[in-house]
């Protein structure tokens, strides 16, 4: 890896129930403010015997507000979300492609599963009808890496341009790609994040696997409490773009922070189910630190994973405790997913502003919902419970896993 | 999916012109009355290949013709798909 290349972030963007923009997103995730409906994605109410009510959803949400009849027939949500996100960011970076090197510049994005909306809404047609055939909007409609691609003929972007797919840790193993790609010298910038659209079909799906929170509430998502049974399943999207710290420079551009570690492994263990004593997550969490080359005591603030599950939040726990020994009683730990629901493939782009507002703004958000801490975890362990607190951030830590047993962790400084 | 040998639907000759013009509007959302015959898809109607894929396939659906790709190929403009649906519904009426 080259020393010299510095890797930092030029421009943000989000939409999500709980904020359209970076400013209204931080607002209300630092106040602890939940967006949760209990209603489905057409705006009918929840049915009283399903046994999740409740979920973080865009319910009032119009394509045509942001798209053409055109784009709309080519893009399911995931990809409308995501390009609603890479605009603000596009804009907030003040990136101009006629000024730049479109060679260097790619795009990368994480979902977990893709067009889910496009393949329900075709297969109820396929197996419902006589006649069998398919549009040919279908494919390129469900595809999980259409969004760069998208994105890529919007702007003649000529770099690297592809979908990571790691189910919850989806969009941070996208931005660690990019960083990647962007420290050895392939690209200069890329328009990264990570995006994610509710379905029918998936929602049952996480049902049957007793991962969702059965409360029906604003307090529905309580990661680390001791009375939390699941999580709360969002949808929405965040970009990030990252660029070279020279080249941005260079062209004066407004500079969030640097990312200064990376950090993957896998647990080799079960499907959907974490590893109870967290291996993998602590084995992700020290490579980062290895790669940033610092002591895990510099870290001021981490973005945990924790969706609310009865196994996932001790798991993370444990493993967090194992990678940082006796600094894990200075570090200040969050889980923004009490507010913001679970947003699977856009977990790790939305937390990753998470962390640089939270930099920006030397403001931990709290862990809304923690009302009574779960028994098992170390009490000396900052979880941030109720209210944001201040602090002085200067590196941040967020921590992404996904089924599968993939887990990312990623470290940000301020510049 | 009807193979070249099938019968066209029973259709109005006379009504194919202001069919092809509806499936037109809707399936590419723009007026009606933007669509003349000597419209071409690709380049009057912003249509790309795609939109002449489903286009395609929405035709032989409602009309019951098979196009094949020669033909397609062979295609510019409204006129040209509306003379043809025309031509293979004459050929297909009892003599």
């Amino acid at each position: 890896m080259s020393k010299d290349r510095r890797v930092v972030i030029t421009g943000l963007g989000i939409f999500t129930p709980n904020g359209e923009n970076p400013n209204d997103f931080w607002k209300n995730i630092s106040n602890g403010k939940s967006a949760f409906q209990s209603k489905y994605k057409d705006g009918t109410p929840i049915l009283k015997e399903d046994p999740s009510r409740i979920g973080s959803m865009l319910v009032d949400y119009d394509p045509s507000k942001y798209f053409s009849f055109k784009e709309i027939k080519r893009l399911d949500y995931f990809a409308q979300y995501g390009l609603i996100t890479a605009k603000q960011a596009i804009e907030d970076a003040s990136l101009d492609f006629e000024k730049i090197d479109c060679k260097r510049v790619g795009s990368i994005w994480g979902t977990g599963i893709g067009g889910g909306n496009i393949f329900e809404q075709t297969s109820r047609k396929f197996y419902g009808e006589p006649s069998k055939a398919v549009s040919p909007f279908f494919v390129p409609m469900l595809i999980s890496d259409i969004l760069p691609g998208h994105l890529s003929i919007k702007h003649g972007l000529m770099g690297p341009t592809y979908t990571t797919a790691s189910a919850c840790a989806s969009s941070l193993n996208a931005l660690i790609d990019s960083f990647i790609l962007i420290k050895n010298g392939f690209s200069d910038i890329i328009i990264s994040g990570g995006t994610e659209a509710r379905s029918q079909i998936c929602l049952r799906g996480f049902i049957s696997l007793r991962a969702l929170s059965s409360y029906t509430d604003q307090t529905a998502s309580r990661p680390f409490d001791k009375d939390r049974n699941g999580f709360v399943l969002g949808e929405g999207a965040a970009c990030l773009i990252l660029e070279e710290f020279e080249h941005a420079k260079k062209r004066n551009a407004k500079i969030y922070g640097e990312i200064i570690g990376v950090g993957m492994s896998s647990d080799a263990y079960h499907l959907t189910a974490p590893h109870p004593e967290g291996f993998g997550c602590t084995l992700a969490m020290k490579n980062a630190l290895n790669f940033a080359d610092i002591s895990p005591n510099e870290i001021d603030y981490i973005n945990a994973h924790a969706t609310s599950t009865v196994l996932g939040d001790i798991a993370e726990i444990k493993a967090t405790e194992a990678a940082f020994g006796e600094a894990i009683h200075d570090v200040s730990i969050s889980s923004t997913k009490s507010v913001t629901g679970h947003l699977l493939g856009a977990a790790g782009a939305i937390e990753s502003i998470a962390c640089i507002k939270a930099m920006e703004k030397n403001l931990v958000p709290p862990t809304a919902n923690l009302f009574t801490i779960d028994e098992k975890i170390n009490p000396k362990i900052d979880l941030t419970p109720k209210k944001a607190k201040r602090k002085e951030i200067n590196i941040a830590m967020n921590n992404n896993f996904g089924f599968g047993g993939h887990n990312c962790s990623l470290i940000f400084k301020k510049v | 999916m009807s193979d070249q040998n099938s019968k066209i639907k029973d259709i109005d000759i006379k009504e194919v012109e202001s069919k092809v013009k509806k499936i037109i509007a809707e399936k590419l959302g723009i007026d009606e009355a933007e669509i003349k015959n000597d419209s071409s898809f690709i380049e009057d109607l912003g249509a790309d290949s795609l939109d002449t894929v489903e286009l395609v396939m929405e035709f032989e659906n409602v009309f019951g013709v098979t196009v094949s790709d020669d033909i397609v190929e062979s295609i510019n403009t409204v006129g040209d798909i509306i003379e043809y649906i025309k031509k293979r519904a004459e050929e297909t009426e009892p003599k």
